[in-house]
């Protein structure tokens, strides 16, 4: 089954939701009673202008950051207090928007990283499922290398492959096509794709709006740490406090 | 439709030679004390703490990315829990056993306070508790107080013996740390280390549990160092607090972990072999030693990163993964 962006998904149970979430740095409200909800199955995209706090709503969903107030839900059970750890091992996958490979281990390595600690795999099976996710990565001719010695294409491509091997029911994505050409970007969009088509809730940040809108089926627009719109990405995008958030009020 | 099939290899000719070659040579270094005299007994034991020294420390280190300068903490400890334990009339050999177990239950409870520090404060922390308890000893005058204190009991042995006994020791609890540290670079927990290592948050981000894997990283560590410490006592018969707690314990790890090659399974054992060859030329020279040793270690960690190892294309022991192209297959 192929998603076509603006196709009807049914909305499935809700994986991951947030409620009320506040998180301030010193006077600086990063998150001001932002609500969040990722049903299974959705291809969702948050925008925003930088500083919105959307990376921040990011990690405090992946558990990297705790909320000052407000509740994460996974599949309906609180796990705001839980670590990024736990968060991974029921399903919660992540991309960072600055790749952070292990260095000093190959690419194989990497993603047997993902593989054995959060898809909890042993050994062949495990093997087997690195693999996979390699190939489907497009860095099988890498697999020996050391992840240091990686340009910022495969950087990428190692980032995004560590979270698939983690075997995600929601996969959380930042600004995963900034940096990448239009032909690496398009490469990415089809495997970003085929794992929602697969059946993998999709969380996307991303400035390159023509990408995202590939590939997402709900948008999300959020500034100065609230959300300013959500809903179908056409609409969202032509909503006139979305277009001042991002062009600013100059335009009048 | 054909595509190229692959599989992950953990073994290859040369590691599975390694493997035999290494095992061979335990067996025949365990017929030593039958055929040589005493000082080659005594240094080979001495060699073996080194080993075991460089090897718990790349374990911290170089996987772990836990760079402490304090591991003489548990080596002083080691060695006078074994001191204190043979006062109490626990047969010497035991407490040497004892006193290494207490070390790890002593870096089971230093855990929790010292791994809430990271890089370069965790290297301080480390040895503020090495200097810590250097100073509990000192004042401590059933244990000799600042002029050190001999391992009484061993007497009930004669000095050959004694000599054979303390190899044995010392060669078991090599073979024992060995193969600890090979079991968990072999399983997945190897991995996991490794990318604490290299990124803390970006490991638990992939699920890899942080604390346990450190603690117990850290209690192995602890365990070894103890371990030396008592060996270290049983070898010499005397201690005392200035030197076993000393940092320059610390520079000869880190001397014969850089050396030999930081974050490899061999490179330690190689470090081990060549500081063992050095101090045995060159320890007469005092102060200039040591200058030496610090500028070696130093020009490695600057020219040749990851030690001399990484010139060799070869890993004896199966602990990597290698992607193989098994040709065309047929999926």
């Amino acid at each position: 089954m192929t998603v076509f962006p603006g196709d009807t998904v049914f909305p499935g149970d809700t994986v991951l939701d947030g409620e009320h979430l506040h998180k301030r740095y010193g006077r600086l409200h990063v998150l001001d009673d932002v609500g969040f909800t990722a049903a299974d199955g959705e291809a969702i995209g948050i925008v925003g202008p930088n500083g919105a706090g959307k990376t921040t709503l990011l990690n405090v969903l992946a558990g990297s950051v705790t909320p000052d107030s407000g509740t994460v839900r996974l599949d309906g059970a609180d796990v705001t207090r839980s670590g990024p750890q736990i968060r991974c091992r029921r399903g919660v996958g992540r991309a960072h928007q600055i790749p952070r490979p292990f260095g000093g281990m190959t690419v194989l390595e990497n993603v047997l990283v993902g593989a054995t600690y959060g898809a909890g795999l042993r050994h062949r099976e495990a093997h087997r499922h690195s693999i996979e996710v390699l190939r489907r990565c497009e860095l099988l001719d890498l697999a020996n290398r050391r992840a240091d010695t990686l340009g910022l294409l495969h950087r990428k491509r190692l980032e995004m492959a560590r979270a698939v091997a983690t075997r995600p029911r929601v996969l959380l994505l930042d600004e995963i096509g900034a940096g990448l050409t239009d032909a690496e970007a398009a490469e990415l969009v089809a495997t970003i794709r085929e794992l929602n088509a697969g059946g993998v809730t999709v969380v996307w940040i991303e400035h390159i709006v023509h990408v995202l809108l590939q590939v997402v089926n709900r948008l999300i627009c959020m500034d100065a740490g609230r959300v300013i719109a959500d809903g179908e990405p056409s609409a969202v995008l032509s909503d006139a406090v979305v277009v001042d958030a991002y062009l600013g009020k100059a335009r009048s | 439709m054909t595509a190229l099939a692959y599989r992950i290899d953990r073994s290859s000719r040369a590691s599975r030679i390694g493997s035999s070659v290494l095992i061979g040579l335990g067996l025949i270094l365990a017929t030593v004390p039958q055929f040589f005299v005493a000082t080659v007994v005594q240094q080979l034991t001495s060699l073996f703490i080194f080993v075991i020294l460089a090897v718990m420390w790349n374990a911290l280190a170089g996987y772990g990315g836990l760079v402490s300068v304090g591991q003489q903490a548990f080596i002083g400890f080691g060695a006078y829990g074994t001191v204190f334990l043979a006062q109490r009339d626990v047969p010497p050999y035991l407490a040497v056993l004892l006193a290494a177990g207490a070390s790890a239950v002593l870096a089971a409870v230093l855990a929790p306070l010292v791994l809430r520090l990271r890089g370069g404060p965790f290297a301080v922390g480390t040895w503020v508790v090495a200097e810590t308890l250097a100073l509990l000893v000192v004042l401590d005058h059933s244990l000799g107080g600042g002029t050190g204190v001999s391992l009484r009991g061993l007497n009930v042995f004669r000095p050959d013996e004694r000599r054979a006994y303390t190899y044995w020791l010392a060669l078991a609890f090599l073979v024992l740390l060995l193969g600890a540290v090979f079991v968990l670079l072999r399983g997945r927990t190897g991995a996991g280390l490794q990318a604490i290592r290299d990124d803390q948050e970006a490991a638990a981000s992939l699920g890899v549990r942080v604390w346990p894997l450190k603690a117990g990283l850290y209690v192995l560590a602890g365990f070894g160092g103890g371990a030396a410490g008592a060996l270290i006592l049983a070898n010499t018969l005397f201690i005392e607090p200035r030197s076993i707690f000393g940092v320059q314990w610390t520079a000869y790890m880190l001397f014969m972990v850089l050396v030999g090659g930081i974050g490899t399974f061999e490179g330690p054992l190689l470090g081990a072999l060549l500081f063992f060859g050095v101090q045995y030329l060159f320890a007469d020279y005092d102060a200039w030693y040591l200058i030496g040793l610090g500028l070696t270690a130093g020009a490695f960690a600057l020219f040749l990163p990851r030690g001399l190892w990484s010139l060799v294309p070869v890993r004896l022991l199966p602990v990597g993964y290698h992607l193989r192209r098994d040709g065309p297959g047929v999926f």
